[in-house]
């Protein structure tokens, strides 16, 4: 209190601490969980719910559970009380099938090295304070030709059928296809769709409305029964490649509508300022707009990108088995039956961290690229 | 009328037009916004434009750049006919430079970047050239120190100056200023004003609408005056002020300079 009451001369008040309050753990504590009474209940209640919920689950995903076991009759032996662990034994010898589906299994070092190229073309892409990033680039273009013919085969190595794919190495494909595919269409779209010429103005507008008015779902019927009828007899055309398309299409049309939003956003001083320049069209979309509406629309475009890689679970409604449909499979066999919820939570986990990772990812780009301006 | 002799030590301009406007009309949609514009722009004139908001005057110099399209009537620009021939249209531009109220930076660009992205992609100079030019530029608006900095990191009045920089980075041979101040708290004018001066001094032609009548007395070789889309008055700054002829003028000014 004797600070407070403190005189000074005016214009020569000196800058006094914080109380103590208001700075460090008990600030943030103060600011952050017991703000307000109803602040207050809600923290307690969180923390009740939280006490609940996480030890037994721990208890029953980590301390009970049963990595060895060639039955499930065999895992519940294991157990001290018969079914109060997780049997992750069951995922355990299914992994391979989970990672590869039915890829076989003498040619299953290919999927490795696909694997492994993938992770050394992604981190340039998404770093860029990488050294020598310009050429990391081009061979990430190169990736998705070298990944294909790596898992098709052919020139040189044994062919594989595309029926033989499946687990996270389809999720993977088709995620990652779809991704690297439909933000480029889905841009060219947004500006087509902007564009003061009729033509491709209505076209842009006819696909993106159709595409998202039909349900995934439908179009994966398309092109799995349909597409064959439309093209000449005899015309082999890969189930798998048709399924990207479909999906990659699907995809382009959602991120065209975020892009859009994101180009309609840009205030028009912009392009006034690029067109008095003499920047030509293309110049100024690539060096000032969509920099800028890009940025605005990525969480929109990571929205996009964690719906089709979720989505890719669908491609089971056709017959090929993705890590959902391996897993589904999986619980048949009278050996393991009654183990779901294993299954359930290991597939939910592969498609929580994929997610989760493209969630951070967003957050950090969005604080990388703020320029401390907002419109 | 236009070719008044300059008072004072205000440089003179030479007798070569820089723009001629004939009987240019503008409307957007139905308003008719720009009313038989007749102006000529010398070489190294300086010109201020005054009138109350939405007489045409930021239309009238929008027009000079093509960022509005007139309607009836021509333009010249130093020789080249303003029509909708893109060529004409981008070599015009290549003359005018113009500075906007709102500063219309590119935010996700550093002051320096926002300076060197037209020499690299509309005049095609390697990266190193156009950054030693337009670190030349910002030297030359007294904010080299922050060249690295994004616009908004910058007050208003640094903002405008690297604006009025980007401009000039690309030589033309006019400068417009569609109320460069008018966006600026009142500490900041005094700077970009300074710049603009400065700028006069070295004897660009320059068209400014504003309504600092300071700056207009101390660097305009003419005013002119527009309302409802017309050229009202036009005179040299000491007779404009001193001897305003018509009502609407004498209206005005004891508005702007009463208040």
């Amino acid at each position: 209190m004797a600070e407070a009451t403190q005189a000074y001369e005016v214009g020569r008040h000196p800058e006094l601490p914080p109380p103590r309050s208001e700075v460090g753990v008990l600030g943030w504590l103060k600011h952050n969980l017991f703000s307000s009474p109803f602040n207050v209940v809600l923290t307690l209640l969180v923390v009740w719910f939280l006490w609940t919920v996480i030890p037994p689950l721990f208890e029953w995903m980590v301390l009970n559970s049963v990595w060895t076991a060639d039955t499930r009759k065999e895992c519940w032996a294991r157990m001290a009380v018969p079914e109060d662990g997780a049997c992750w034994a069951f995922i355990k010898g299914r992994i391979q099938l989970f990672i590869y589906g039915f890829y076989p299994h003498p040619l299953r070092w290919r999927v490795n090295l696909s694997f492994v190229l993938l992770v050394l073309a992604i981190v340039p892409v998404l770093y860029d304070k990488l050294p020598g990033r310009k050429y990391a680039l081009w061979y990430a273009a190169a990736f998705p030709f070298i990944a294909g013919w790596l898992l098709v085969g052919g020139f040189g190595l044994t062919p594989v059928d595309t029926d033989q794919f499946g687990g996270i190495l389809l999720t993977l494909i088709i995620g990652v296809t779809g991704i690297s595919f439909s933000l480029p269409i889905g841009i060219l779209l947004a500006l087509g769709r902007r564009s003061t010429m009729l033509v491709p103005r209505v076209l842009c507008v006819l696909f993106i409305e159709f595409i998202r008015g039909v349900p995934l779902i439908t179009l994966l019927f398309v092109a799995a029964t349909m597409l064959n009828y439309f093209l000449p007899p005899g015309t082999v055309f890969d189930l798998l490649v048709r399924v990207l398309i479909m999906v990659t299409l699907f995809s382009a049309a959602y991120i065209a509508e975020v892009v859009r939003g994101g180009l309609q956003a840009i205030p028009r001083g912009q392009f006034e300022a690029a067109d008095s320049l003499g920047l030509t069209y293309f110049q100024a979309h690539l060096t000032i707009v969509l920099p800028q509406a890009l940025k605005i629309s990525i969480p929109g475009i990571v929205n996009t990108f964690i719906g089709l890689y979720k989505d890719t679970t669908l491609v089971l409604i056709i017959g090929m088995l993705d890590p959902l449909g391996i897993g589904r499979a999986s619980l048949a066999d009278p050996v393991w039956l009654g183990l779901a919820r294993e299954v359930y939570i290991f597939v939910a986990l592969f498609f929580f961290i994929c997610c989760f990772s493209m969630s951070r990812y967003s957050l950090y780009l969005e604080r990388k690229l703020h320029t401390g301006h907002n419109y | 009328m236009s070719d008044v002799a300059s008072p004072g030590s205000k440089p003179g301009f030479s007798s070569d037009v820089m723009i001629q406007m004939t009987g240019v009309h503008k409307w957007f949609g139905e308003f008719h916004v720009l009313k038989d514009i007749n102006l000529t722009v010398h070489k190294g004139e300086r010109i201020v434009i005054c009138g109350p908001s939405g007489s045409g005057k930021s239309t009238l110099i929008r027009c000079i750049n093509r960022l509005e399209e007139h309607q009836k009537g021509r333009i010249v620009v130093d020789g080249t006919e303003l029509t909708s021939d893109l060529k004409h249209i981008d070599t015009i531009r290549r003359e005018v430079g113009i500075v906007f109220q709102q500063f219309n930076l590119f935010p996700h660009l550093t002051a320096l970047e926002n300076l060197s992205l037209a020499l690299i992609w509309v005049r095609k100079m390697p990266k190193a050239k156009a950054e030693e030019i337009a670190m030349n530029y910002l030297d030359r608006v007294h904010i080299p120190e922050q060249a690295q900095k994004y616009p908004g990191q910058l007050s208003g009045g640094q903002q405008q100056r690297v604006a009025i920089a980007r401009s000039l980075c690309m030589n033309p041979k006019i400068m417009m200023f569609d109320e460069p101040t008018s966006a600026l708290d009142p500490e900041m004018i005094k700077e970009v004003l300074d710049v603009m001066v400065e700028l006069a001094e070295s004897g660009m032609t320059m068209i400014v609408v504003t309504h600092e009548m300071g700056f207009a007395t101390a660097v305009a070789n003419r005013v002119i005056f527009m309302d409802f889309g017309e050229i009202i008055e036009q005179n040299d700054p000491h007779n404009f002020f001193e001897n305003p002829k018509s009502d609407r003028t004498k209206l005005f000014l004891s508005q702007i300079l009463h208040h």
